[in-house]
Formats: C-alpha cells, sequence, structure tokens
C-alpha cells in the first residue's frame, strides 16, 4: 500500500503532504527532510527506486517540484511511477499546464483531485474525467 | 477547462500565501505567522460570530500554515461547524482539516460523527463521498464502532452511486484494518466478492483492495475471488486498447487494475479448477507476449505502464512456481532487461531475477546471466542497482560457479559503498563455506576478505573460520601457512591477528619445519602486533602465547621473559594481568604432561548452524536467505567432521577460545584438570541456540520451571532398553510429540542429539526440557550444567534440536532423567523419560586371543567380580541377530574364542573418567531350551552387577 505522497520542490519545501498512516507530527518533518535529501542527491541516470527504512520511495521530477511516493515492499513499483505522472496529468488538465504556485494556491483543490485517486493508500480511480467530475461540479456551482 | 482564478473566492488567503512567499528568511515568515495565528485566535474568540465564508477562510489559513509545518492548536471547533454547512466548499474545507488535522483519539470525535451521520443519510452523493472519505482517513475506534454496521449496507446497495462505492470499499477496508473485530462480513462476503464483476472498473478498483486485505485474512471465505479475478483479468488483458476508453493510459488497458487483479491472485495457489487455470495461463501468456510486441507508442508512459503489468505478472508466476515453461520465459524476458536503457527496468529486472533463481524451474537460466549481472555489479552507477546485481548474484549462486562469483564479489568489495559492505562480507563468507570443495579456497577467501574489508568482518565471521579449521584437519597446515604469510604485512587488520593468533597456537607447529618460519619467527611475528591491538585481541595472544610454549618448548624462556615484564604482569587491565600471572606459573610449575593436557589442541567445535548465516537472517529478516540448503550441507559435514567431543568445561584450558575467553579461567585457577571430586556422570547439556551467539557457550540462565516435574513414564524402562545396544532412533512418540535420538561416545565422552518433533499443526508454547540425575547419580554427580535456552516455540510440524555432551565420571547404574514440559493448546503437557545413557556405552571394544581371553577370565575370579543370570529368550534366536545386539553393546565380540562355537564371548573395556573397567562377556544359547545363561565379570562389582541387568533385558 501507499504511505504517503509528497510534493517537494527543490528547495525542500513542502508543497502537499498526504499520509496515509498515522505518523506523528514531530516525526513529519523530519521524515520529509530526509526523503527529499535522499532523492535531491540523486542524478538523473540513477533509478527512481530508493529503499528507505523500511519501505520504498518512488519518485518522479518535473521541473522543479519533486513527487515521491512511499510504499510498502507488496506494491508494484512501476505501477505507482505511472500513478504518479497520471496524477500530474489531471493536475495539468484541471490548472492547463500546472506550476508550483497552482498547487500552492489551490491546495484544497488539489486535495479533492488526490483523494478521488488514492484513498487510504490504495488507488481508486484511474480515469481522469472521472477523477475531476466532482471538481467540476464544484465549479459549476460556483459559477452560478 | 475552468478559468481558475487564483485563490478562488478567498482573497484574504491568497494575500497571506503571497506574503509568506515573499518572505525572504525563515525568521520573517515566522513572524508573518505569528501575526496571522493572532489575528485568526482573535477572530474566533471575537464577539462577533463568524460567517460561514469566514470560518472557511480562516480554517483554510490554519491548514496552510499547518502544511507548512507548525502546529496548530486551535480552530478544531470552527471546523467540525464547518461540517454541519450546506455549502459543499465550507464542508469541504472542514473536513479537510479534520482528516489532516484531527487524530484519531480526538475528543471531538463524537461531534464528527454525528456531521458524518447526517451526511451519510443525506443521500446527495457529494456530502456521502466527503463524510466517507474522512472516516477512511480518520478511522478511529469510534467511528468504527459508529458506521461499521453502515457502510457495508452502502458498499452494496443497489442503488449506490459508483463513486459512493468506490468510497465506501476503502472506507470499510480502512475500518477493517483498524478495528476487524467490528467489520463482520459474514453475509456480505459474497456480495462483495462479486463487485470484481461490477460494469464499472472504478469501482472493481477500489473493491480489489478491499477484497485482497479480506482474502490475505480469511482466504477460505474469499476463495470464490479466484475465478472472478482471472475471467476479469482475461478480459482486460485480451480487449483492445480503444475497449476500455477512459481506463486505457498510454494505449494500455487498465494497468492499474491488471496489477491489483494479478496481486490477488498471488494470495492463493494455483486454481484448482482447469478451465480456470487454463485461462489464466493464457493470461499470463499474452501479457509475456504483449512485452514483445513492438511499442504501441514511443512515449515511456506507454512502455512503463505494460511492464509494470509484465512484472506483476512474474511475480505471480514465480508465486505458483509450477509452470517450467512460464518461468523461463518470463527470464528470458527479464534477461533483456538487464541491458535496457532504462535503469528504472535494470533495477526491477535485478529484483526479480532474484526470486526466479531460487525456483529450481528456472535456476540455470537465471544463471545464463551471470555475465551481465557480473558487469553491472562493476559498471552501474547507482547504488541501488548494483545492491540488486549483488543480491542476484547471491542467489544464482551454485557450486558451479561459486568461485568466480566470490571472487567478483571480493574485487567489487574493495571499492564497494560502506553502506552495503557489512552484508557483502557476509554473503561472500556464507557463499564461501556453503560451496567450498576445497577448503584451502575457503581460507583464503576469508583471509582476504580480512584484508579487503577488516572493519566489516564481524565476529561471527571470524569465529566461523576458525571453527571450520579446527574441526577439518586436512586445511589446518594450509591456514597455519597463509595467515603467517598475511601477517607478513606492514599494517594488518586486528581480526587478522585474532585469527592468526589463534590458528598459530593452535597449528604453528605445521609449518615450524621451515626455517622461515620457525617457532621463533612465528611468535616474534606475532608480538610485533600486540603493541597496537585491544585488549580482547592482546588477551587471545596471551593464550597463543602459552600454547607456544606447549608446542615448541624451546620458546619458552622468551616467552616466559614477555610474560613476566611489567607491560603484562602489572598490566592494569585485570584480564590481561591474570592471564600473564597465571601462564607464567603454569608454564614454570607444569611437568610436560600436564602442559601437554592442559593445552592440548582444541577438540573439534559440535557441529551447528552457521552463525554467519543466523546473522545475516537477523540483519534481513526472517525468510530473506534460502537457508534450508546449507543447513543440509552442514549437517552432512558435521558427521564428516563430528566424532569429536569437547571436553567438559571444567576438565581442560584447552585455548584462546573464539571468545576471547578462556574456559572457565575467569571462575577459577586454571589448573582444576584435576576433578575435584569424584562422582559418576556429569552431563552437561547446552542447546544449539544458546552457542550460536558468542560462538561459544554462553551462558543464558538456567531455566526455572515452576511445576514440578512429572514422575518418569511407566514405559520408560522398556524406553531405556530399546537404546543399549543402539545409539539411533526415536526415543518416544505419542499424538503430539516425536522425540528422536542421535548419538556418539568416544571414550568417557558422549554426545547426544536429542530432536523434539511438534507432530500438530498448533505451536507448542513455552517448551522446555531439563536433564537431572537421580538418587544415587545425585549424590555422586559433579555438576549439571544446564544451557537451556531452547526456543521456547516450537511451530506445527516444525524439530528443535538439542545437544547433550555427557562426561562419564565413574561407573553408574541409574540412567539420567529427561522432563519435557510444554504447553498444547493451553493445556500443560509434563512427561518424564530415561536418557537412554548406560554403562555399556562408554566401552571401548577390546580385540583379543583365545588365550589371553580365558588367562583374563581367570583373574577376574573373585565371587563378587562376576555376575550370572539364566533367562528365558525373548525373541528368536537367530545368531546374527545376536552378533548384531553383542556388537551394538560396544564390546568387542571375539570369534574363534570360546571352544563352543554356539557361545559368544565379548571383551571390552568402559571409560571413566575415574578409572577404567574391564568387562569380559559370556553368552551361552541354549536352543532347545530357549534360554540363555548370561555371564559377565569386571574388575568392579556393580558394572557386573549392571552390564548383565541390562543385557538380559535384550535377547
Amino acid at each position: 500500500m501507499i504511505k504517503f505522497l509528497l510534493m517537494v520542490n527543490k528547495q525542500g519545501q513542502t508543497r502537499l503532504s498526504k499520509y496515509y498512516e498515522q505518523v506523528e507530527l514531530g516525526k513529519r518533518a523530519a521524515l520529509e527532510a530526509d526523503v527529499v535529501r535522499g532523492c535531491l542527491a540523486r542524478r538523473k541516470e540513477e533509478c527512481s527506486f530508493v529503499e528507505y527504512k523500511d519501505y520504498k520511495l518512488v519518485y518522479r521530477q518535473y521541473a522543479a517540484l519533486f513527487i515521491v511516493v512511499g510504499i510498502t515492499e507488496n506494491e508494484n513499483e512501476l505501477s505507482i511511477y505511472e500513478l504518479v505522472h497520471n496524477f500530474v496529468e489531471v493536475l495539468d488538465k484541471y490548472f492547463s499546464r500546472v506550476s508550483e504556485l497552482d498547487i500552492m494556491f489551490n491546495l484544497d483543490k488539489v486535495h479533492i483531485i488526490l483523494d478521488e485517486m488514492i484513498l487510504n493508500g490504495h488507488i481508486v480511480e484511474t480515469n481522469k474525467n472521472r477523477i475531476l467530475a466532482p471538481l467540476l461540479a464544484l465549479d459549476k456551482m460556483a459559477e452560478s | 477547462m475552468p478559468a481558475v482564478s487564483k485563490g478562488d473566492g478567498m482573497r484574504g488567503l491568497a494575500v497571506f500565501i503571497s506574503d509568506i512567499r515573499n518572505c525572504k528568511s525563515k525568521e520573517a515568515e515566522i513572524k508573518r505567522i505569528n501575526k496571522e495565528l493572532a489575528n485568526i485566535r482573535s477572530k474566533f474568540k471575537g464577539d462577533k460570530a463568524l460567517d460561514g465564508y469566514s470560518k472557511k477562510k480562516y480554517v483554510c489559513k490554519l491548514l496552510f500554515i499547518f502544511l507548512l509545518g507548525h502546529d496548530i492548536d486551535f480552530g478544531h471547533m470552527e471546523a467540525v461547524n464547518l461540517l454541519s454547512s450546506n455549502k459543499y466548499t465550507e464542508k469541504q474545507i472542514g473536513y479537510l482539516f479534520i482528516s489532516v488535522l484531527v487524530n484519531s483519539n480526538s475528543e471531538l470525535i463524537r461531534l464528527i460523527n454525528n456531521a458524518i451521520k447526517n451526511d451519510l443519510s443525506s443521500r446527495n452523493p457529494t456530502f456521502m463521498c466527503l463524510a466517507l472519505h474522512c472516516i477512511a482517513n480518520v478511522g478511529s475506534r469510534e467511528m468504527a464502532e459508529a458506521f461499521a454496521g453502515e457502510i457495508p449496507r452502502i458498499l452494496v446497495a443497489g442503488d449506490t452511486m459508483d463513486s459512493v462505492k468506490q468510497s465506501a470499499a476503502l472506507c470499510l477496508l480502512r475500518l477493517y484494518k483498524t478495528s476487524p473485530d467490528l467489520v463482520l462480513m459474514g453475509e456480505w462476503t459474497s456480495r462483495v466478492v462479486h463487485l470484481l464483476n461490477d460494469q464499472h472498473m472504478g469501482v472493481v478498483t477500489a473493491a480489489i483492495s478491499l477484497i485482497t486485505c479480506l482474502s490475505q485474512k480469511n482466504p477460505d471465505e474469499f476463495k470464490t475471488c479466484v475465478s472472478l479475478a482471472v475471467s476479469r483479468l482475461s478480459r482486460i488483458v485480451s480487449s483492445a486498447s480503444t475497449d476500455l476508453q477512459d481506463y486505457t493510459y498510454y494505449f494500455v488497458p487498465a494497468p492499474w487494475l491488471s496489477c491489483k487483479l494479478l496481486r490477488l491472485l498471488q494470495c492463493y495457489p494455483p486454481p484448482e479448477d482447469g478451465a480456470v487455470k487454463g485461462r489464466l495461463v493464457e493470461c499470463l501468456e499474452t501479457i509475456l507476449n504483449k512485452a514483445q510486441e513492438p511499442p504501441k507508442s514511443k512515449k515511456v508512459q506507454h512502455s512503463n505502464a505494460k511492464n509494470a503489468i509484465l512484472f506483476e505478472a512474474i511475480s505471480l508466476i514465480i508465486h505458483y512456481d509450477s509452470e517450467p515453461n512460464l518461468l523461463v520465459r518470463a527470464c528470458n524476458q527479464l534477461g533483456q532487461f538487464l541491458q535496457h536503457r532504462e535503469t528504472n527496468l535494470r533495477y526491477l529486472a535485478l529484483e526479480s531475477m532474484c526470486t526466479l533463481a531460487s525456483s529450481e524451474f528456472s535456476h540455470e537460466a537465471v544463471k545464463t546471466h551471470i555475465e551481465t549481472v557480473i558487469n553491472a555489479l562493476k559498471t552501474e552507477r547507482d547504488v541501488s542497482v548494483r545492491q540488486r546485481a549483488a543480491d542476484l548474484l547471491y542467489a544464482m549462486c551454485d557450486r558451479s560457479n561459486a568461485k568466480q562469483i566470490v571472487a567478483e564479489m571480493l574485487s567489487y568489495l574493495e571499492t564497494a559503498d560502506y553502506s552495503i559492505r557489512e552484508e557483502m562480507v557476509l554473503k561472500v563468507a556464507i557463499l564461501a563455506e556453503k560451496y567450498a570443495v576445497d577448503y584451502s579456497w575457503y581460507v583464503d577467501t576469508i583471509l582476504n576478505l580480512i584484508r579487503i574489508a577488516g572493519d566489516y568482518v564481524s565476529e561471527e565471521v571470524w569465529y566461523r573460520v576458525i571453527q571450520i579449521v579446527i574441526n577439518r584437519d586436512d586445511v589446518q597446515g594450509y591456514a597455519a601457512k597463509t595467515v603467517f604469510e598475511a601477517l607478513q604485512a606492514p599494517a594488518c587488520h586486528e581480526n587478522m591477528v585474532k585469527v592468526g593468533g589463534y590458528i598459530l597456537g593452535e597449528f604453528g607447529n605445521l609449518i615450524a619445519g621451515d626455517p622461515r618460519s620457525s617457532p621463533l619467527v612465528q611468535f616474534n611475528l606475532l608480538h610485533s602486533k600486540f603493541h597496537l591491538c585491544s585488549v580482547p585481541t592482546r588477551a587471545l595472544l596471551l593464550s597463543a602465547y602459552i600454547k607456544f610454549i606447549n608446542l615448541f618448548p624451546e620458546t619458552k624462556s622468551t616467552i616466559q621473559e614477555v610474560l613476566r615484564s611489567d607491560s603484562q604482569i602489572r598490566n592494569s587491565d585485570v584480564e590481561l594481568q591474570q592471564r600473564a600471572v597465571e601462564y607464567l606459573k603454569l608454564s614454570s610449575i607444569a611437568s610436560t604432561d600436564v602442559l601437554a593436557t592442559v593445552l592440548e589442541e582444541m577438540p573439534p567445535f559440535p557441529e551447528r548452524e552457521s552463525s554467519i548465516l543466523a546473522k545475516l537472517k537477523k540483519k534481513k529478516g526472517p525468510g530473506a536467505v534460502s537457508v534450508n540448503e546449507l543447513e543440509e550441507g552442514k549437517r552432512e559435514g558435521g558427521e564428516l567432521n563430528g566424532g569429536g567431543e569437547r571436553g567438559g568445561d571444567s576438565s581442560a584450558i584447552s585455548t584462546p577460545s573464539p571468545s576471547a575467553d578462556l574456559l572457565g579461567l575467569r571462575a577459577g585457577p586454571p589448573v582444576t584438570a584435576a576433578a575435584p571430586s569424584a562422582g559418576s556422570l556429569l552431563v552437561d547439556v547446552f542447546s544449539e541456540a544458546g552457542v550460536n551467539d558468542d560462538g561459544f557457550l554462553s551462558s543464558a540462565p538456567p531455566s526455572v520451571v515452576s511445576e514440578d516435574p512429572a514422575p518418569p513414564l511407566p514405559e520408560s524402562n522398556e524406553l531405556l532398553n530399546k537404546f543399549v545396544c543402539k545409539n539411533n532412533g526415536v526415543l518416544f512418540e505419542n499424538q503430539l510429540l516425536q522425540i528422536g535420538i542421535k548419538s556418539e561416545y568416544r571414550q568417557n565422552l558422549g554426545r547426544m542429539y536429542l530432536f523434539y518433533g511438534n507432530k500438530t499443526s498448533v505451536q507448542f508454547v513455552t517448551f522446555t526440557t531439563t536433564v537431572t540425575c537421580p538418587g544415587e547419580l545425585q549424590s555422586h554427580i559433579l555438576h549439571i550444567h544446564t544451557w537451556n535456552s531452547l526456543e521456547p516455540l516450537i511451530e506445527g510440524g516444525a524439530q528443535v534440536q538439542q545437544v547433550i555432551n555427557i562426561e562419564c565420571l565413574t561407573d553408574f547404574s541409574d540412567a539420567p532423567l529427561l522432563n519435557i514440559k510444554f504447553r498444547y493448546g493451553g493445556a500443560l503437557q509434563n512427561l518424564t523419560l530415561k536418557l537412554p545413557v548406560t554403562i555399556n556405552k562408554f566401552f571401548q571394544p577390546t580385540e583379543m586371543a583365545s588365550h589371553d581371553f580365558f588367562q583374563r577370565w581367570k583373574q577376574l575370579s573373585l565371587p563378587q567380580q562376576e555376575a550370572q543370570k539364566i533367562f528365558k529368550a525373548n525373541h528368536a534366536m537367530d545368531t546374527e541377530v545376536l552378533k548384531a545386539k553383542l556388537l551394538g553393546l560396544g564390546m568387542a565380540l571375539l570369534e574363534n574364542v570360546d571352544p563352543n562355537p554356539e557361545n559368544f564371548v565379548c571383551a571390552g573395556v568402559i571409560q571413566t573418567k575415574a578409572q577404567q573397567v574391564g568387562s569380559l562377556l559370556r553368552l551361552e544359547p541354549n536352543a532347545q531350551a530357549q534360554m540363555y545363561r548370561l555371564t559377565v565379570r569386571s574388575s568392579k562389582d556393580t558394572v557386573s552387577k549392571r552390564l548383565c541387568e541390562l543385557l538380559a533385558e535384550q535377547f
């Protein structure tokens, strides 16, 4: 299962964090810093899977933004790697070319999108249209 | 797409975020945040009731501040208020805040539950989803209590919207994980399983996570999911990429769902139903075929998605481990990835191949890639990939390629990353031992290991090399020579000095013939390292020196000089000082004979599981390495090497022991060779486990058992009699437990292996065994050392082994008692058996001619020296059987001695520590009367009597 998902920029600032397993608030900052350091230190040609404590990290970099997912042993690395991309494509579709700023200013919406895709550490939905449906309905309500 | 106005409706929030972004320093950011927190606090406390919009805005700000890493200790109440709003955005922020910030034991839970209850019954799908998400995120006990009954109903109800079903499935999963006792699937089971057939792919995706988890816990109840999963998978795999429309990702139909289906199937053995199995094999073949097809898109996403499914399919094939065809195909496909330009694929291929290597069907196929893997180990730029390559080399190693692989791993070790060195060292050590045909190669390998990565060579590794050298005399000379050469290096690792000290101390004589390694040269070489070493190593070296005095009397004066020097005899370290003083004294007062006995060569170590392997297992967690093979190999090896016995620990100081602690030295003066008092039988029990840890007699405390041991079983005498003429067999068996025995004796020493087998499928807990010597034995007994750290658990179907060392001090009649206690399903089992140690076990056969026999027979003519019994035959009087039994007794069966060829005569000497008891035996069968007359004469009356009693039951 998925343990957490982080969006972190190159400066190491967390832009979004979602934990699917209780992690003490105090420990989160340390964990995030650790994880980011681990990923930032890696070169382009190195593989996108890193063993970290008793789980694996799967990460993908988009410009200055890293998306890091912590998973357990029994999760399929490549499918998570592509799940990250699917997530970014959904964000792209909604924000039309998503940027770090979009994520900062629309944190609630990013959370809605993420919750539509992953619930409780498991994938619920991968269909872009269905992921965005509730959000679009919401926007329509706001306009009227 | 909607035009997304930044900060949409919440200007205050947008301004705040911009401010934070503009902060130049951390201090400025904190200042700005504190200002905002004060503002929000005053708004919340203010008299004016806030409207929904403002509450939402402030809660949202708090959320943002929290995500920046600051603690938030207020605002929860306002967030809870937002839950009851009718506006979606306000409700949504409320739920978000609670999901992120409220931990499961908050006192607000009751209020939150109330709001959730309202939303669940609202029949508004978006509100229901929000509520379900919240339960899934918080998942507290109170929530489980409130909603565990409701959610399955929502999940399977016909009129529930698809999106709500999805949320409900994962919500239920969360509750099941936190409070399994509250989620009762019973009546819902079949309907939940049938969600796999749901026409909506999203519902299947969500439901499958729930079903996988439930199947792992109750595989039988959910068995039906296998055929449903296979048919679903088959439909996806065989569909064209356009069929599944929105669930197609870069021309790959439903990749995530496929992976999950394959993962679910891994919870079960291969389907029994032939049709289902056929369909599944077909699916797997299609997946393998598709991976070979030219890509439908150049995008990496396409191939990644395709390969995600491929790897999952290969996992399933490995899990089944029953389709040789598929296994070999999988291996070939992975082989192609080994040289792929995508690092990710190389990594995954190495990882996956590692498990393939352990299947008998694909092991050979994996081996063909050895060159590529070695190349990966050398050239990969990514440490995690190199690590995988090293793992794979370890997994694919067997007798045929061990030398090559070990050599490659050794050369890699020179440049290996620090993080993985220790593990690499363990692996090299294990492979070298496991596949050593030629033990000089093994010694070379380990010494190289110490040379290259001395710091990472743990104690287990060098203990092990010493154990092996001691147990195998064919390698001792080579080891001495090699270690001597290795010590010539100007700087050598302390571990090398330890091995060197130990081995030269034991076997330095084997190379002393060569003037280049004469005794004094050896000593000077060792002593040149002395001052650079730590205290434990120095202690070990001192012991090596005293051994030298015994091996090479010509070094005595030099070594005494060293021992006498102030830096030794007045050393501030107590241990070193004590050794120096005692060794010096020992070397000056003891006669050569005493010295030779006390400093005798170390007896072979009892064979046991390699301590290194135990360490690797500990490092990696159970199940990570396949150990069976090595263990079996060792057991065989054990018999080859075995036969040696360790002296009881009070009887000889032997050598620098690997734990750098001389046996018994700490406890008392070194010359305890003469046993302090006379006794009859020294039983020395130590279990495998207890010895493992430090490679020597470790000191787990003797087990204390509260319940009194049961009296011996009524049949225990009979059981004992079964073993008079044999050493191996099943001692005891009932419905629960089987106890097997294997024993070997030499002179007055014996070693007994006890195998406790659990015949049930339930584990035995608090399993303890105690050996006691009753009655007369007790009063004579010297010590009973019980290192009884047998694992207290015996899994169903498992077997554990215990080793008992026995030393016979004087002759004896009674047998020691073995008491076994354990709990089986809560009930205490308590049984006592007689341990089949009888006096005849210590017989040394004596061959003699007819003349000698009768002369001795006459010498033993005192009436009390003879015991005689006339008894009826219990078994058929078969000559061959009789001969076999008499041989099993341990005496020499003398042919052509007795004038009457029907009679049997035997001679032997019983070896006890106190004395040797010569015994002669004559057995006269009378076939007509079906009777025997048995006469035993021995130099000690009690022995004659006891032998006669024992034997009378045998024929």
